[in-house]
């Protein structure tokens, strides 16, 4: 018995020093950046990931069931993406997304998943504005809202991470 | 009659938090209401930790006193710290639907926060196997001094890692009139938990007592 939680505790402690001190920083990257995954060339294609970027501004369009846009990072690294999926309600030009999915061997980016991430930011709206108005905006910019749509142009979002 | 006042006092502060946060903070400018599980979601991701480290405190001091309150004390902060951090999880699930689009994902802070959650019940279930109160005690202040170490972790995950979840807000990147009920939020919070700490403490007190009553033969002395 004695022995048993000695040796469990051995285990646990060793487990967790791994945790913090070893290897596990490397293997933790829940995303990738788009420059990340361009280094990886070809590689890369095929192979499911997580890539987490900007959605670049203007760069957004919709056909279909099917949206388009560019994915990018603090380098010039773009990634075009798209998607069948429906987008979170907050999804717009300039705002944090993470992808899953691969990249396809045309070099564009299919998401099977598509996730905004959102930063540590808490404001309220700007003065003069109700905020249900804005609220209404965000999520539904067209008069008649249909799930799937994307903001229109000049609805930029501001969250960044 | 000095606890009701307290009792009462505790609910009406709560309840005045709560009302801050839902109708007198304003919308956030990207998330609209939604932002307002935070209210909830952070003061309790907080406090457990709190009552966690408290834990760990109260862990250390029965294994260098030996004094059976102590894990009294230890048992009482585990145990709501558990549903405290089973809340966090639990808000922030309903939070990521809408914002991320999704329940759940395997990123550094939720698996953390998740792994936290079962060590913990697990300490308390293992607890449940040891009958002598002095074994139980002993070794469930080993098993929360080492558990605890999950904890930092689970705080730091942010930014050690990429995760999709944000990054601790600070005064900076919060606009006044939301931390004001944030902060509310959270020391109405801290105020139940300890309430209920203090009941789970009384409760372990009185159950030791109707023990150590049992274990004797009727009649006093031998």
């Amino acid at each position: 018995m004695k022995k048993a939680m000695i040796g469990g505790g051995i285990l646990i402690a060793g487990a967790l020093g791994y945790a913090l001190w070893g290897g596990l920083e490397e293997n933790l990257v829940y995303f990738v950046t788009p420059t990340e995954l361009l280094e990886k060339g070809d590689g890369a294609v095929g192979n499911p990931i997580r890539v987490g970027g900007v959605v670049d501004g203007g760069s957004v369009r919709v056909e279909g069931t099917q949206i388009h846009f560019i994915l990018t990072d603090e380098k010039p690294s773009r990634i075009p993406v798209f998607t069948n999926t429906t987008p979170p309600q907050m999804f717009q030009e300039g705002i944090g997304v993470v992808v899953e999915g691969a990249l396809q061997k045309d070099h564009r980016f299919y998401a099977e998943r598509l996730m905004v991430k959102h930063g540590n930011e808490y404001r309220p709206p700007p003065e003069g504005k109700m905020p249900q108005q804005i609220y209404k905006q965000l999520i539904s910019p067209s008069p008649s809202p249909r799930r799937g749509e994307v903001p229109a142009e000049g609805q930029r979002g501001e969250g960044k991470d | 009659m000095r606890l009701k006042i307290i009792t009462v006092i505790l609910v009406l502060f709560f309840a005045f938090a709560q009302y801050w946060g839902l109708k007198i903070a304003p919308p956030d400018r990207m998330m609209g209401d939604i932002y307002r599980i935070l209210f909830v979601h952070v003061p309790s991701a907080w406090n457990a930790m709190l009552l966690f480290t408290a834990s760990f405190v109260f862990s250390l001091l029965y294994l260098i006193s030996k004094k059976q309150k102590w894990d009294f004390w230890n048992e009482g902060v585990t145990e709501v710290g558990l549903v405290l951090t089973g809340l966090a999880l639990a808000l922030g699930s309903l939070w990521g639907r809408p914002t991320w689009g999704i329940w759940w994902t395997w990123d550094p802070r939720l698996t953390a926060t998740a792994v936290l959650f079962i060590l913990y019940a697990g300490v308390l279930l293992f607890r449940r196997f040891l009958e002598d109160p002095i074994t139980r005690a002993k070794i469930g202040s080993i098993l929360s001094l080492f558990v605890y170490i999950n904890v930092p972790i689970v705080y730091l995950s942010v930014k050690w890692w990429r995760s999709l979840h944000q990054v601790q807000s600070s005064p900076q990147t919060m606009a006044p009139e939301m931390i004001l009920p944030l902060r509310l939020n959270a020391l109405a919070i801290l105020g139940i938990a300890l309430f209920f700490v203090y009941w789970r403490v009384q409760l372990a007190r009185h159950r030791a007592a109707r023990e150590e009553a049992e274990s004797k033969p009727p009649g006093g002395s031998l």
